[in-house]
């Protein structure tokens, strides 16, 4: 099993002299081969930035990246990222898409990788819309889309920003189910980013709370529910004992955002807030 | 739905065609224009100040019906679009890979785009003085002008195109493994494609204000010079014959432009 990756105390701000902000300080954890770890924190907490950092979008101020032992310097297709909106080409159809990776990168014959999307797209339900552009589908059917754009690839390590951000309800769920059907299928080393709790811990081997800005790992929780999971596992004795020590870590910091007492760390603890606030509220 | 996909791919949708030429459109177009007419036509019989004072509609119909069997019409015609087209492709071709560059490379972009601003808002007809002294013949004057007209709007559409591309699609580009010559052809030229259009679109329309004005002041031929040729010969039916011919060409010409950018970027039609 590959796709181990290591992260050593890294660093990165932005801007220089009374502008400069350090978003992520001193930051260190691990992406377990073959595991899904779920990050979670509040939005604006700085994990885009650290997805990019995975991704090879951007580079360390200090501190080290590697995947199996190598140190990661661009991006490269054994880390693939599904973005937080969906970033399908438009100008190509689901199918054109789909196939984009291995046919520029000319490793295959047409006709296998056409047939290994086909495939795929049967999987997750868009064989019917092969032929349609990105803006001809459904929130739901894009995320899915770019999944397998990703999927195609066979990548050692799968990066998820928020992928289900700005998906109804009903939709979210059917996505996670997806999600995990795939995943426990090819047991990728997945590394998912969220700030919805419910989500987080439904999805995780390991769930890292992180600390708001700078970025880094407060706790490191071992999720051990079993697999295949459903959604019935959500009303579980211990799902709900997850639930509570998580959201105790949360809440506390947010409340050290709030203290803190900037204007962005208002509005960080807010939204942190309202993200938990409902499942707080079905627990008492 | 799947024995529905293949027939959206073929282009030209027949029940799509009919729908738009027998449409609902279309039947509130032609009254639209029928009524104009009729407007227009009373106006003049009745003699009402200003707007009576143009030609009506039925002394123009007349002087256009002598017209088209008169070649010179149509060479006015030849000419004009001529002079449009070549100056409409010269800022194509200058204007495509200028604009590109300078919305990919930064240096180039800083040392360009001064110069770009300080020529751009001087009108095209300003240039045409110096347009004919410089270029040896006066048709490549008149082209020079055109040019000057499209290309402006060109280059800073595709510089404004290529520098709003999303940047997830250039970095799931080259995540996926893309070389720097799939990123170009790939993702930066089709994600441009749409305001490369809009500037055509655009400048198509500028480049025929442009030739008409260049022609009533600095040429012999062409629907301009129609046009302020009866003015001075007073022959005021075929003043309108001129403006109608220039609005029908532009029309005509803005239309290909359309054409095409829907052929070529079939993404953004929705559904």
């Amino acid at each position: 099993m590959s796709g181990q990756m290591e992260i050593t105390s890294i660093s990165k701000s932005f801007g220089v002299g009374p502008l400069k902000q350090v978003v992520i300080e001193d930051c260190s954890f691990n992406l377990e081969s073959g595991k899904l770890t779920v990050l979670i924190g509040p939005s604006g907490c700085g994990k885009t930035t650290l997805i990019n950092l995975l991704a090879g979008y951007d580079t360390v101020d200090s501190g080290q990246i590697t995947i199996d032992g190598k140190p990661v310097k661009s991006p490269g297709r054994e880390r693939l990222v599904v973005f937080q909106e969906a970033a399908l080409f438009p100008w190509m159809t689901t199918f054109e898409n789909v196939t984009y990776g291995p046919l520029v990168r000319g490793e295959k014959n047409k006709k296998e990788v056409e047939r290994e999307a086909m495939e795929l797209l049967r999987k997750v339900g868009l064989a019917d819309f092969k032929n349609k552009y990105p803006i001809q589908l459904s929130g739901g059917m894009q995320r899915r889309a770019e999944l397998i754009r990703a999927l195609i690839n066979t990548p050692k390590v799968m990066m998820m920003d928020e992928p289900f951000r700005g998906l109804d309800a009903m939709t979210r769920e059917l996505m996670q189910e997806y999600y995990i059907r795939l995943f426990e299928e090819n047991r990728l080393t997945n590394l998912f980013v969220t700030s919805e709790l419910e989500e987080a811990i439904f999805l995780a081997d390991r769930l890292i709370i992180m600390s708001n800005k700078p970025a880094k790992p407060r706790e490191i929780m071992q999720i051990e529910l079993p697999r295949p999971r459903d959604f019935k596992m959500l009303t579980s004795r211990e799902y709900v004992r997850y639930k509570q020590d998580a959201l105790e870590i949360l809440h506390e910091e947010a409340m050290k955002a709030f203290a803190a007492g900037s204007k962005a760390s208002v509005a960080d603890f807010l939204e942190a807030y309202s993200a938990t606030k409902e499942p707080a509220e079905t627990d008492k | 739905m799947a024995s529905n996909g293949p027939n959206i791919l073929k282009g030209v949708n027949l029940t799509k065609l009919r729908k738009a030429v027998f449409g609902k459109t279309t039947y509130r177009g032609i009254i639209a224009i029928i009524v104009t007419l009729i407007f227009w036509e009373a106006c003049a019989r009745l003699k009402v100040p200003v707007i009576g004072m143009i030609p009506a509609p039925s002394s123009v119909a007349r002087s256009l019906t002598g017209l088209l069997f008169e070649a010179s019409y149509w060479e006015s015609w030849v000419v004009s679009f001529k002079r449009v087209f070549l100056g409409f492709i010269v800022a194509q071709i200058i204007g495509i890979p200028l604009g590109l560059t300078m919305g990919m490379r930064r240096t180039f972009r800083d040392l360009s785009f001064p110069i770009i601003e300080i020529l751009r808002p001087i009108p095209p007809l300003a240039w045409v003085p110096t347009a004919v002294i410089f270029w040896p013949t006066p048709e490549m004057s008149m082209i020079f002008v055109t040019f000057l007209g499209a290309f402006f709007t060109m280059v800073l559409n595709i510089l404004g195109g290529v520098r709003n591309i999303d940047i997830r699609y250039i970095r799931a580009a080259e995540s996926l493994g893309s070389s720097k010559k799939d990123i170009f052809w790939r993702i930066i030229l089709p994600a441009t494609l749409p305001s490369l259009f809009v500037g055509s679109t655009v400048g198509m329309g500028i480049t025929w204000e442009v030739v008409v004005a260049a022609e009533m002041i600095a040429s012999r031929s062409g629907l301009g010079f129609l046009t302020w040729k009866s003015y001075v010969a007073g022959n005021y039916p075929v003043i309108v014959v001129g403006m109608i011919s220039i609005g029908i060409a532009g029309y005509l010409s803005s239309s290909l432009i359309r054409f095409l950018g829907s052929r070529l970027t079939p993404w953004l039609k929705i559904i």
